[in-house]
């Protein structure tokens, strides 16, 4: 097993697509060495990427946020534009794990694990986020959605690494939250999960909306039908009630040790309630 | 020796206080040194190789290519193990479990195991042996074992205990039956008849050490074991006689221990470690990871239990019955009989019966797991006695009190209770503020009772005086709950010294006589009972060298308050001699001074408790939130009251863990779909709210200091005490343990499908 820590991008990229064998990126370990350490993967080539230039930063740009692949969860936290703009992606991020992993865990890594249950994806994605890609070829911008393609596989090609995590600027009277339904109170993972991102126009109507699920299909479910029930709506009860319906009927959530079929899609539309109704106050409507 | 181990009534000068133990400065700053934290020069790495399959003949097992991997030391299966236990069922069913013979009987049952240079090495090799498998249909579901269709486990196995012998053999090992007077004739006095079905899944200890060990072999046939188990002599008697040995050659140290719960009762990796040892010649360090310990190791029984309670209006109950069927896995164990001992055992009653089957299962062997048994069948009984309290209109305190056992009750499974403390917890209980305090919306309280045994057993104690008056205890029961810090306050008290001035140690099994196993809450117990013996015996050296210093008859000498003192008007001006002033003095008044005991502690008291729980229940999703917690219980005499109320909190903790969200889950594969603490959920700091305590004494009439054993009781109610809360919090009544949020959902939904 080789472990070599490059300084540029390039160098990074390089390396992995130079490597023969298996090879895995290292920014948290949070999953990796879990992994290894429970001997379900032995890789040959590691590459961390933690001391590559500006991919341990949050930078704030006229468009938005980069959030760099390195930057550990916790950080996000305290980044007070960062949280004020995206809360619900801050608590997504801020609820992986413990408090100690946290320290640790990146989003870029929670989405390169390909995980149904990721905490951090249903936000981003309903946030619209976009990664950046850097690769052999050069440098690729897609929405993250795009990047798991089913459980524990991506998108990227080999010596390809995202460099960061963007999102836009917010748009006035706008809101996120984000909820996740675990039987314990932490140190827990996603039996199911609902991201919610509103904007509302000057008379509290929603404007537009993105909703996501996590943990009911391989891979977050964008939920378009339910963004429609909601754009338009002042988040009465009767729309609040369709909006449950329709993501409970948007799963494709399979029986595990995790939970239910009919205990996901039912707490899916539950959470999907939770999480838009707190969106909506984060966006101040009342 | 004339030891009289009755209740005293003493007023105590050191028992009773809250000093910090000896060892916990180590504990804190990670000095301690647990079972893997031992390291030997020249050690290699053991590992095993499990079945990934339920239920499977093995055809045939290939080590060759294993054997050729250089840094591959020894390769062992079950014929480096041969069958040495000469018509013992019980041992060969321990030496089956360590290393599978003819079958592979469960997911994760130990194959073969190698000893290499390193993890990976071991890793590698364990690939590279061929084992041939014949798959045989499997049964993991203790209702569908019970059935006569069922696969059969072992076809060497008829039920006993029915009136005809069986002709077919059974996964059903064992009938056993309890009770007195005549149930049918009760339930035809009752005005009232509760009758319901339980379940519950099977749980793990979920103790945070996994297993392990350092094994020593000598080529001259001795050997060294360092392990982290509940019982050294224990473990040296099972080893021994696996590995063919005497006893006294195999010496076994006991490191701190990190939970055992009952599942460090028993030997799996142990015997293996030995062999390996044997046979590369060289130490061989085994440690188990969690998906081992969790696929291996003894976890409790899944149950499935049917109760049957009757009473009159005025709420006098007059007939009791159960049904107790426990898995075992796939070897014949006394788990159901346990059930069906306690299951009624706070209760007095005319008319009672219970009946236990034990049923074989293609997962692990069941081992002990704190009160083992109790809790499922406090479970059943308990909800089935809220359900009726609540059908004749009663406060199910009252219900309780007007129905609980006291001294002189013959109890449900046999003895006559002494003194014993179910109606003062009640009482204790009806009087808590807990039982006052404001529920808010979707939430719920349940309370309930418990019962359990408590054991004493074999005890061999020695305590050292040293020539400067400190003492040195050495004690053959392992500390598992703070038991030195306990025992060094017996021996402060006995001696009239200071706590300080005694250090308690876990003597190893070459250095003492056996000792039982730390196990049906008998550390405290019984090894206090040889501590005072012990003391008692050093005093009398004491006053004999105090009589020899002054020239007097020993008679004339007593023991107050940690002096010898003369009697007598002949020796009014002879002053005191101190423990100090005796010692420094030993080498010219005879040489060392000791206190030896060696006794079987009889007599440990049975042990009640009453616990009382708030639950929030969200309507929505099941989740569920312990808002308060108070556990009441008869502790005898609280030695150490911190570490009583530690026993008392932690039982309630792994109660709440085992109610609400730890269960094995198998698949239709027959495999373990859990094997790891993410998805196998104990409960975190923050799920747990503070858990109050309350200590009631009410002193065992068979120890000098009144102790009872209170290590176990505190996990037998909280089963049923969250089943109501969670019931009472949701309007319907929980029958499933645990009560995950996908059960309390599905239940909430259905009670709204049949009331529309």
């Amino acid at each position: 097993m080789r472990y070599i820590r490059p300084l540029s991008m390039e160098d990074a990229v390089g390396q992995l697509a130079g490597s023969s064998g298996t090879a895995a990126i290292l920014a948290g370990g949070s999953d990796l060495l879990v992994r290894m350490k429970g001997g379900f993967i032995e890789p040959d080539l590691i590459v961390d990427i933690k001391a590559i230039d500006g991919l341990s930063e949050i930078t704030e740009t006229g468009d938005g946020f980069s959030i760099g692949a390195a930057v550990p969860c916790a950080v996000l936290g305290e980044s007070a534009a960062l949280k004020k703009a995206w809360p619900g992606v801050v608590e997504a991020a801020k609820l992986i794990g413990s408090k100690q992993v946290q320290g640790r865990c990146t989003i870029t890594g929670n989405l390169c694990n390909a995980s149904p249950a990721a905490d951090s994806v249903p936000a981003l994605v309903a946030a619209g986020a976009r990664a950046s890609i850097v690769g052999p070829a050069g440098r690729r911008t897609i929405p993250v959605q795009g990047v798991p393609t089913g459980p524990g596989k991506t998108s990227l090609a080999k010596g390809e690494i995202i460099e960061a995590i963007l999102l836009d600027k917010r748009a006035p009277r706008s809101g996120d939250a984000y909820l996740r339904f675990i039987p314990r109170t932490e140190m827990d993972i996603a039996v199911v999960s609902a991201g919610v991102n509103l904007t509302l126009d000057e008379h509290g109507v929603v404007k537009s909306a993105r909703v996501a699920l996590g943990a009911v299909a391989a891979t977050v479910l964008l939920v378009e039908e339910a963004a429609q029930v909601l754009i338009g709506s002042r988040l009465d009860e009767a729309t609040l009630e369709r909006l449950a319906k329709v993501c409970a009927g948007a799963c494709r959530p399979i029986d595990d040790k995790r939970g239910t079929v009919e205990f996901r899609r039912k707490v899916a539309g539950v959470l999907a309630k939770r999480a838009a109704t707190t969106a909506y106050a984060r966006a101040g409507g009342k | 020796m004339n030891f009289d181990p009755r209740f005293s009534g003493r007023k105590f000068t050191s028992v009773g206080t809250r000093p910090i133990r000896p060892d916990g400065v180590d504990k804190v700053t990670g000095r301690a040194r647990y079972g893997a934290d031992f390291n030997m020069a020249g050690q290699l790495v053991g590992r095993i190789l499990r079945s990934p399959h339920a239920h499977a003949r093995i055809i045939k097992i290939d080590t060759s290519k294993a054997e050729k991997l250089a840094g591959v030391k020894a390769v062992i299966t079950a014929a480096d193990l041969p069958d040495l236990t000469n018509g013992d069922a019980a041992m060969y069913d321990v030496l089956d479990n360590c290393m599978a013979r003819t079958k592979a009987l469960y997911d994760g049952h130990a194959v073969a195991a190698v000893a290499a240079i390193d993890a990976r090495t071991a890793r590698q090799a364990l690939k590279l042996i061929e084992v041939e498998y014949e798959l045989l249909p499997h049964v993991t579901d203790v209702d569908e074992a019970a059935k006569h269709k069922a696969p059969l486990i072992n076809d060497a196995i008829f039920t006993e205990g029915l009136e005809e012998k069986p002709v077919k053999p059974s996964n059903v090992t064992k009938r056993s039956q309890f009770g007195h007077g005549d149930v049918h004739q009760g339930f035809g006095q009752a005005d009232f008849i509760v009758e319901r079905s339980f379940k519950t899944e099977q749980t793990h200890q979920g103790y945070i050490e996994p297993h392990a060990c350092v094994a020593n072999f000598s080529s001259d046939g001795t050997a060294d074991l360092w392990v982290c188990t509940q019982g050294h002599f224990v473990y040296r008697q099972h080893c021994a006689q696996l590995l063919g040995m005497e006893a006294s050659k195999l010496r076994v140290t006991s490191s701190e221990i990190g939970g055992g719960f009952g599942g460090k009762t028993h030997v799996w990796a142990e015997p293996v470690a030995l062999a390996l040892s044997r046979k590369a010649g060289r130490p061989v360090k085994l440690v188990m990871t969690r998906d081992e310990v969790f696929r291996a190791s003894g976890p409790t029984s899944a149950t499935s239990i049917d109760v049957k309670i009757g009473a009159r209006k005025d709420g006098t109950i007059t007939a009791a019955e159960a049904t107790l069927r426990y898995s075992c896995g796939p070897y014949a164990g006394s788990w159901a009989e346990i059930g069906a001992m306690t299951a009624f055992a706070c209760y007095k009653l005319d008319n009672v019966k219970t009946v236990g089957y034990e049923v074989l299962v293609n997962r692990p062997k069941t081992a002990a797991y704190r009160a083992p048994s109790a809790p499922m069948a406090a479970f059943a009984v308990e909800s089935a006695v809220d359900e009726l309290a609540k059908m004749i209109g009663m406060d199910p305190v009252d219900f309780r009190i007007k129905n609980a056992a006291q001294e002189g009750t013959r109890s449900s499974y046999g003895p006559v209770y002494g003194p014993i403390g179910i109606g003062p917890t009640l009482e204790a209980v009806k009087s808590h503020p807990h039982m006052k305090a404001p529920l808010g919306e979707n939430q719920g309280r349940g309370m309930a009772c418990g019962f359990w045994f408590n054991f004493g057993g074999q005890t061999c104690t020695d305590l050292n005086i040293g020539m400067d008056g400190s003492v040195s205890l050495a004690v053959g029961t392992v500390d598992v709950g703070g038991s030195r810090a306990s025992l060094s306050l017996v021996a402060a008290e006995e001696l009239g010294i200071a706590y300080e001035h005694v250090k308690a140690v876990v003597a190893d099994t070459s250095s003492l006589g056996y000792n039982d196993m730390t196990d049906g809450s008998r550390g405290t117990f019984s090894s206090s009972m040889a501590t005072i013996s012990a003391a008692r015996n050093a005093i009398k050296i004491l006053r004999e060298r105090a009589a020899q210093m002054w020239d007097i008859a020993v008679d004339d000498v007593v023991w107050e308050m940690g002096h010898a003192v003369a009697k007598g008007e002949k020796h009014g001006n002879l002053g005191k001699l101190s423990l100090k002033e005796i010692a420094v003095e030993s080498g010219k008044t005879g040489g060392p001074i000791a206190g030896h005991s060696e006794l079987v502690a009889d007599g440990a008291g049975v042990s009640f408790a009453t616990h009382i729980c708030d639950i929030e229940v969200d309507p929505e999703t099941g989740a569920t939130r312990v808002i308060r917690y108070t556990v009441v219980q008869d502790a005898g005499k609280a030695v150490h009251p911190t570490y009583v109320e530690g026993q008392y909190q932690g039982g309630a903790a792994q109660g709440i863990g085992w109610a609400l969200n730890e269960e094995y889950i198998y698949g239709k594969d027959g495999r373990l779909q859990n094997p790891g603490f993410l998805d196998y959920r104990i409960p975190v700091c923050s799920d747990l709210p503070m858990i109050d305590t309350q200590i009631l004494e009410i002193p065992n009439p068979n120890h000098p200091y009144g102790v009872r054993g209170v290590g176990e009781t505190s996990i037998v109610p909280p089963l049923a005490a969250i089943a109501n809360a969670v019931s009472n919090a949701a309007g319907v009544r929980m029958t499933h343990i645990p009560m995950s949020p996908p059960r309390i959902l599905a239940a909430i939904e259905a009670e709204r499908e049949w009331s529309k």
